[in-house]
């Protein structure tokens, strides 16, 4: 994989910093980073995290129509130490949050989340004092999914998505840093990858 | 005698079903490189749509924000004047916004809608890595101009 140095402007922080970030391997173990981002994209297991009816349609998706074990994603794990991915589905009352911030922090690195669901992505109908306004304001969220809820081909569409940004994705080391620099810039769109 | 009874014969029925099932049709959607037909009343992504004659047929009358049960949708009206024609009426839509991540796709603003401008279409491919890329624009939910026809 090439290396890519990006200029990026930090938004956190009360001063924004201008500098240049670097992603990618280091020189000798490139081809190794690609071929580890390759296996993880392809068996992401996700952890059982229904919230709401969004989990229908999430365990709609593993079933024999729409078959999320094509794309390496079939085992549900019960437990956060085994798992690769968090599905939030469902919305996420003020309650939940704490839990589903432990949950998230003992999951692995690497771990991806994706936000299914108008409930879990931003409150959806629900604008009021019991529910978070977005899980984003819990946990990192890698890819947002709408509607209500989403049928299981769009779950495995935001997969495949989830899948693409892996695999042009560094390292763990460099997770974070990705993730602030697509905060800012956003993704790469797949030909701008292949290119 | 007691082997063949106990272990061989519930083995060769067990294969049996599944050999019977081996002729039946595959059931799983090979959903990147097929799609599967939605039903009819499926209602995804939004569209704007236009008469034939090119004119956008939203009025700007925010009926559809109204309706909206997430209150997703802003609409902002302004005259139409002949030099600037955009709609039938007397007033277009000047910004027309929709938040994809509230939207619950009820369909309330389709059926409000007076002019059946905005629709509901069968495009469900909408997820993305930003919330700020959900603000769905005007220029994003407008349908492109029809082919003038020689």
């Amino acid at each position: 994989m090439p290396k890519r140095v990006e200029t990026v402007v930090l938004h956190d922080s009360s001063t924004p910093v201008i500098g240049n970030v670097q992603t990618g391997g280091n020189v000798i173990l490139t081809s190794l980073e690609y071929l580890i981002n390759q296996a993880r994209a392809n068996s992401l297991w996700p952890l059982t995290f229904g919230l709401a009816c969004c989990a229908i349609e999430m365990m709609g998706s593993v079933g024999a129509r729409f078959d999320l074990a094509r794309f390496g994603s079939e085992a549900f794990r019960a437990t956060p130490r085994q798992a690769d991915v968090m599905i939030i589905a469902g919305r996420l009352s003020k309650k939940m949050a704490p839990v589903l911030r432990q949950i998230y922090d003992q999951m692995p690195e690497p771990k991806w989340v994706i936000s299914m669901g108008a409930c879990a992505s931003s409150g959806g109908v629900y604008n009021n004092y019991a529910i978070v306004q977005g899980a984003d304001q819990v946990v990192p969220v890698d890819i947002y999914v709408p509607g209500c809820p989403p049928s299981p081909d769009a779950l495995i569409y935001a997969f495949l998505k989830l899948q693409a940004k892996i695999k042009r994705g560094g390292n763990s080391k460099n997770l974070k840093t990705l993730r602030i620099i697509e905060s800012v810039t956003g993704p790469r769109t797949l030909e701008e990858v292949n290119a | 005698m007691q082997l063949v009874k106990d272990v061989v014969k519930p083995i060769v029925s067990g294969f049996g079903i599944t050999a019977k099932r081996l002729k039946h049709d595959k059931v799983t959607i090979m959903y990147p490189e097929v799609k599967r037909e939605q039903y009819t009343r499926t209602r995804w992504r939004h569209v704007l749509t236009r008469y034939d004659s090119g004119l956008e047929r939203c009025i700007g009358c925010s009926l559809c924000a109204g309706a909206c049960p997430a209150r997703c949708i802003y609409v902002e009206a302004h005259e139409n004047t002949d030099q600037e024609r955009y709609s039938p009426g007397e007033r277009y839509a000047t910004r027309y916004e929709i938040n994809m991540l509230r939207c619950i796709f009820c369909g309330f603003c389709q059926e409000a809608c007076p002019t059946g401008a905005i629709v509901l279409r069968k495009d469900f491919e909408l997820a993305n890595y930003k919330r700020e890329d959900f603000i769905y624009t005007k220029e994003m939910l407008l349908e492109p101009m029809p082919l003038i026809k020689e």
